[in-house]
């Protein structure tokens, strides 16, 4: 138990010693002014945009949505071909046959969205072309348009031009994603993940009977899932999977790498608005809720399944139902809640056998979707609940609310109105529609509370674009691929468009000075409030739901 | 008893507001009302949305409270909206109609009712008549009693020309005669818009308002979102919530007490202003007193009392310093002026005996605008005088004295310290001169301290030279100063200020004031100024007090604190009453969630019933302190935050706990 909660804290703090630099290098690598980096990748850079035609141009904000969400689109369309069509194109080497329509359309969006909800068993049902084409293209692709997305809105908050979308985004990919996920790529290698293009192997077992053993390019897959916040496993156990994460330093690993970026944007945030104290208090106010929320669901863990205590049963580890043994509780929980919290969705353990109060946690990481979140838009979400306390707490000192030296007024407020709702309409409305519906009600696999917070994981791991799974439910119909998918698309787009409108709007004010009479937000007493504004708005929300699902079945267990 | 009928007209009020096209204005509220009539439909036919659990009693409770919430709601607005009616009303009592007389082109004189004259009209107005429209003088001068408007009792002078040549209608001549030139149309006069402005006619919801109104809005629709779909959820599960429980639970949810208390604010805040005797042309300009960065101020008048306190006798001649202090204090005695009592004060300061039985029987003369003079002619036919120079020296030659040759020098030493010199005479001897000093206001200097610690930066302009303001501004304490400066320079300033995003605040009264003012984010005009400055700026104060912008920028940012206090207050109440209602609503069905009721409620009903009680009490409650504002004592932000949160964030959480489990206990014997 002391060297579990150990090994957390030095994990933590690795992520912390991380974070700081990789923060300053990303506010670097966006940097169109000219810096040492260009060196290294102009070259390359250079190259690709004269085969895009992309001009050094700077965009307004609304061509930069605009861009964004076509080239998207664009994608999606290609991918959701390749998937179809699979079955008669090249890197089939085991046969596997062409994607059904809403399945297709279900992954093609959900690998896009950085969501990686996985209708589908990855080993059996996608090709070789459709892993590295479809899958693996995407998984760089959808973090570059999020990173590229926050970095723009980060310039409007600064005051400075937007960007543009295109320039960003193959930076993205040539200064950040590529060249880590091929050194944690190699690393992973190391350890034994494979790395392969032929087909899978069969193995004759000790009882004789004949096993067929998937394998692939999972080193180089594995990397990016981790490091873009993708979570989509090569293997349908995901992190589980003793290819996917061989032993407890693969999995030191994943858990560093999926809070790399997300941890790292605060710090991006503060050097680029001129202030490292502005990105210190958020990134301060967005670890705390993760340690206790860490703290709340080992404790839960630890207790063990009080059914099976009162059966006589020693549980001495803790709740061992659904977790690898290689991992334990310790490593299976940390897991767990980094997964949710960095919007990964990436497991090594079941998330549907968690104890109640466990599986209640790692679900509010996803329903605040500010604990840090996924790469660039659980950021872009929180500044959204710090424009709210922001509001609140300068109308409190006597003045109009202004934030970073602009003013928050109508306009941005109406934005920032409609960003609020979208959470939990698509939650929430999703779910009440699965809940009266065959096709949804059909899926649950354990009936009663627990069933209920089943389709509300469901939902909401597909609203904050995370993609992990509550497994127990049978997901993979028509229904829940479109309705899911739908979820995706506008839990993604519609927040990511609406604030880049308040970024575009912010940054066309003029600067109001500070004085002592301004609120500042970047003291204590702001995360504090910032806390409390999370809390109040985004957990009460959900209130009513946790109690009806995880707090009802565990006070009925 | 006027306090009695404004609550008796409040209260009818807040049951005409029950309007459904009026509420639908406030979303909040009309959620509630809405609920209120389908609680009120189901508690007649309680069946109407299938089968119903719960007893017809608590339907009608449930209704009824909900009907209680609107109108509380709709009182705290008609309360507000109530004191500035007041105001217009006894306003609108100084508009009666008056006769004009009315001059001709051909120099015959029409009597005209004052609501048939036209701008450009001439008026002839003798002493005792009503003013009957605004308008400049044109011609003579004379004193105008206009406390009908401003309360202020004291008469003030208005003369053709210059800037005291505006009057406004409905004040009273008191002396002597003007001609006026109309400049207003009926209907748009001072008076009109005032009464308007004070009657909340023309209220229009401010930005920041419409910022918060929408936010608010968000949050009544998520709240709705989340129980319209609990149904679906509970019923997953094997159970179903009432309607009327379901209603109560939404109007627990959505932010009522600020929803209920909003425009009370604002109008409130408007009144604020009002009763301080400045009107705000707009919520606007109160809202944006609260973001100012920079104050603007006159230093006469403003900053100091003008040169009007004497600091020194400077003899000239053969004079001994005796006896120009002898003919000095002789020549203040009677004299009332602000500059005489200073003479005395002086004196008596330094100890100088005053010898007060020479005045008796001598005659008074008093000082008036064409001599330039005052003094006393005593009964031993000595004549002492005390005023302008330039006119004690004319008067003098004219009595054949001679003028010493240190006198223009002097005069010229104290004109150079910006001070104003006072020569004194008697019969055709100059005897020297009163330095007049400019004196800083008492209280200013921790004013400025104040404005500094609230981050706001003032700046002092003046006509002086650079040193003279230089020892002004550092006795005062303004951070900066301009000397030499002209009215044009005004603008200037607040054009570089506003380039740096600064909002800036100026007071001004004369015509070429009006541009600086327009320009300003707050203009704040002196009624006493010309109708073009009143024009210009976005505030008047009836008392023609400028260091007024200072109270200004409280009033804005205290009205922007108590919208931020109790929108927080609002929001916090929701955890109280979550803990309250949702183990009630699902104790039915999963008795386990008794664990949840750590308020130890009597009964799911009694629960529901406290949370919605509360909810509903609460909006009375803090009627008072939406009227009256927030306290607001100048200090950084980081403590004024830290305070506010204290009260009405931590307050917010924990009042309600306190609340409700005391209306439980409360409604326990009837239940």
């Amino acid at each position: 138990m002391f060297t579990t909660i150990l090994s957390m804290i030095i994990t933590l703090f690795i992520a912390l010693l991380l974070a700081i630099p990789m923060g300053i290098y990303l506010a670097k690598a966006f940097d169109y002014n000219i810096t040492g980096l260009d060196k290294i990748y102009e070259p390359i850079e250079k190259c690709l945009f004269k085969i895009g035609g992309i001009k050094k141009q700077n965009q307004t904000w609304k061509q930069y949505a605009i861009s964004l969400v076509l080239a998207n689109s664009f994608m999606i369309v290609i991918v959701y071909m390749i998937f179809r069509l699979q079955g008669i194109l090249p890197l089939n080497p085991s046969n596997i046959a062409g994607m059904e329509p809403t399945l297709a359309f279900n992954t093609a969006i959900s690998f896009m969205t950085n969501t990686n909800l996985q209708h589908y068993s990855g080993e059996s049902g996608l090709s070789y072309l459709s892993q590295m084409i479809g899958i693996l293209f995407m998984m760089f692709a959808a973090p570059a348009t999020a990173l590229a997305v926050v970095i723009a809105f980060i310039r409007g908050l600064a005051g400075k031009k937007i960007g543009n979308f295109f320039i960003d985004f193959i930076r993205a990919m040539t200064r950040v994603l590529l060249p880590i996920s091929f050194v944690a790529g190699l690393i992973f290698i190391g350890l034994g993940v494979p790395q392969t293009l032929d087909p899978s192997i069969t193995a004759q077992t000790i009882e004789g009977t004949e096993q067929n053993i998937a394998r692939g390019p999972v080193a180089s897959f594995l990397s990016i899932k981790e490091l873009g916040n993708n979570g989509g496993g090569y293997f349908g156990v995901n992190s589980a999977h003793p290819f996917e994460n061989p032993n407890a330093l693969s999995n030191l690993i994943q858990i560093l790498l999926m809070l790399l970026l997300p941890t790292a944007m605060p710090f991006t945030y503060g050097r680029m608005v001129g202030s490292a104290k502005q990105g210190r208090t958020l990134f301060i106010s967005m670890a705390m809720i993760l340690v206790v929320f860490l703290g709340i669901t080992l404790t839960s863990e630890y207790q063990g399944n009080p059914v099976l205590h009162d059966m006589g049963l020693q549980q001495g580890q803790g709740s061992m139902e659904g977790k690898e043994v290689r991992f334990g509780v310790g490593q299976s929980v940390l897991y767990a809640v980094v997964t949710t919290a960095s919007e990964t969705g990436a497991v090594n353990t079941m998330h549907d056998t968690m104890t109640p109060i466990g599986g209640m946690l790692v679900l509010s990481n996803m329903l605040l979707n500010t604990v840090f979140g996924g790469v660039g838009a659980g950021f872009i979400n929180v500044m959204m609940y710090t424009m709210i306390a922001v509001f609140l707490s300068a109308l409190m000192v006597g003045r109009t609310p202004e934030f970073l030296g602009k003013k928050i007024e109508v306009k941005e407020m109406k934005l920032i109105a409609v960003t609020m709702l979208i959470h939990p309409l698509l939650i929430l409305g999703a779910s009440a529609v699965a809940l009266i519906l065959p096709q949804g009600t059909e899926a649950i696999s354990n009936p009663g509370f627990h069933g209920l917070t089943q389709i509300v994981y469901e939902y909401t791991s597909s609203a904050a674009n995370n993609g992990s799974g509550f497994e127990g439910l049978g997901d993979a119909t028509p229904f829940w691929n479109v309705s899911t998918a739908i979820v995706m698309f506008l839990g993604r787009y519609f927040g990511l468009v609406t604030m880049m409108a308040v970024a575009g709007s912010l940054a066309a004010k003029s600067l109001v000075p500070q004085t002592v009479g301004t609120l500042r937000t970047d003291t204590a007493l702001f995360g504090t409030i910032l806390l409390g504004t999370i809390f109040i708005v985004g957990a009460l929300t959900f209130f009513p739901i946790l109690v009806l699902g995880p707090v009802a079945e565990y006070l009925t267990l | 008893m006027k306090d009695k009928a404004l609550i008796t007209r409040a209260l009818l009020d807040s049951i005409i507001k029950l309007n459904p096209l009026v509420m639908v204005k406030n979303p909040i509220m009309f959620v509630v009302e809405i609920g209120f009539v389908i609680t009120l439909i189901l508690s007649f036919l309680p069946q109407l949305f299938g089968n119903s659990g719960v007893e017809p009693w608590f339907n009608i409770t449930v209704s009824l409270i909900l009907l209680f919430t609107v109108l509380f709601a709709n009182f705290a607005e008609a309360l507000a909206e109530g004191r500035g009616k007041a105001q217009a009303n006894s306003l609108k009592q100084t508009k009666e109609e008056v006769i004009a007389n009315v001059l001709k082109e051909n120099g015959k004189v029409e009597k005209l009712s004052s609501s048939q004259l036209r701008k450009g009209d001439i008026v002839v107005i003798t002493q005792g008549e009503m003013v009957p429209g605004d308008g400049e003088v044109i011609e003579g001068l004379a004193s105008v009693d206009e406390s009908a408007i401003t309360g202020e009792s004291a008469p003030v002078i208005k003369e053709a020309g210059g800037d005291f040549n505006s009057v406004t209608g409905g004040t009273l001549v008191i002396s002597d005669e003007i001609k006026v030139r109309i400049t207003r149309d009926p209907g748009e006069s001072f008076l009109d818009k005032m009464i308007s402005l004070v009657e909340g006619a023309e209220r229009q919801k401010t930005p920041n308002e419409m910022a918060l109104s929408t936010v608010l809005t968000s949050l009544t629709l998520i709240f709705m979102i989340v129980v319209v779909t609990l149904p679906f959820f509970t019923n997953y599960l094997g159970f179903q919530i009432d309607i009327p429980i379901l209603i109560a639970l939404l109007v627990c949810l959505i932010p009522t007490t600020i929803g209920a208390l909003l425009s009370a604010i604002g109008i409130a805040g408007m009144d604020r202003v009002t009763q301080f005797n400045v009107l705000a042309m707009s919520g606007k300009a109160v809202e944006a007193a609260g973001d100012i960065n920079t104050i603007i101020l006159d230093k006469t008048g403003t900053i100091t009392f003008g040169n009007r306190m004497a600091s020194e006798f400077i003899p000239v001649g053969e004079a001994k310093s005796e006896e120009l202090s002898y003919w000095a204090a002789l020549s203040s005695l009677s004299d009332e002026t602000p500059e005489g009592r200073s003479v005395i004060k002086l004196l008596k300061e330094r100890g100088t005996k005053i010898d007060e039985i020479m005045t008796d029987g001598g005659k008074i003369i008093e000082f008036r605008a064409e001599t330039r003079m005052s003094g006393i002619d005593l009964a031993n036919g000595r004549k002492v005088r005390k005023g302008a120079v330039d006119a004690i020296k004319n008067w003098v030659r004219l009595q054949g004295g001679h003028i010493p040759t240190e006198l223009a020098e002097e005069t010229k030493a104290i004109s150079k310290k910006g001070g104003t010199p006072l020569a004194v005479a008697v019969d055709d001897k100059v005897y020297g001169l009163i330095y007049l000093k400019d004196t800083v206001k008492p209280g200013m200097k921790e004013r400025f301290e104040q404005l500094r610690k609230m981050g706001i930066k003032t700046m002092m302009c003046t006509g002086d030279n650079p040193l003279t303001a230089a020892t002004i501004a550092k006795e005062a304490g303004v951070d900066e100063f301009i000397a030499e400066c002209k009215p044009e320079d005004k603008i200037d300033v607040i054009k570089y200020e506003q380039q740096q995003g600064k909002l800036v605040a100026m007071t001004g009264d004369g015509t070429n004031d009006a541009p600086a003012l327009a320009q300003a984010d707050v203009g704040l005009a002196m009624n006493s100024g010309t109708a073009a400055a009143k024009e210009a700026a976005n505030m008047v104060d009836l008392d023609s007090n400028p260091t007024k912008i200072i109270e200004v920028v409280s009033i804005g940012k205290q009205l922007l604190m108590t919208r931020g206090a109790l929108t927080t207050f609002s929001i916090a109440n929701d955890i109280a009453k979550y803990f309250a209602i949702i183990p009630a609503i699902f104790m039915m069905a999963i008795p386990e969630m008794t664990m949840l009721n750590i308020m130890r409620l009597d009964s799911p009903l009694s629960a529901i019933l406290s949370a919605l009680i509360f909810n509903a009490v609460i909006i009375p409650l803090l009627i008072p302190l939406a009227m009256k504002g927030v306290t607001y004592k100048p200090m950084n932000s980081n403590e004024l935050l830290r305070k506010n949160l204290t009260i009405y964030g931590l307050g917010g959480i924990i009042v309600p706990f306190i609340g409700i489990k005391m209306i439980d206990m409360l409604i326990t014997f009837f239940i």
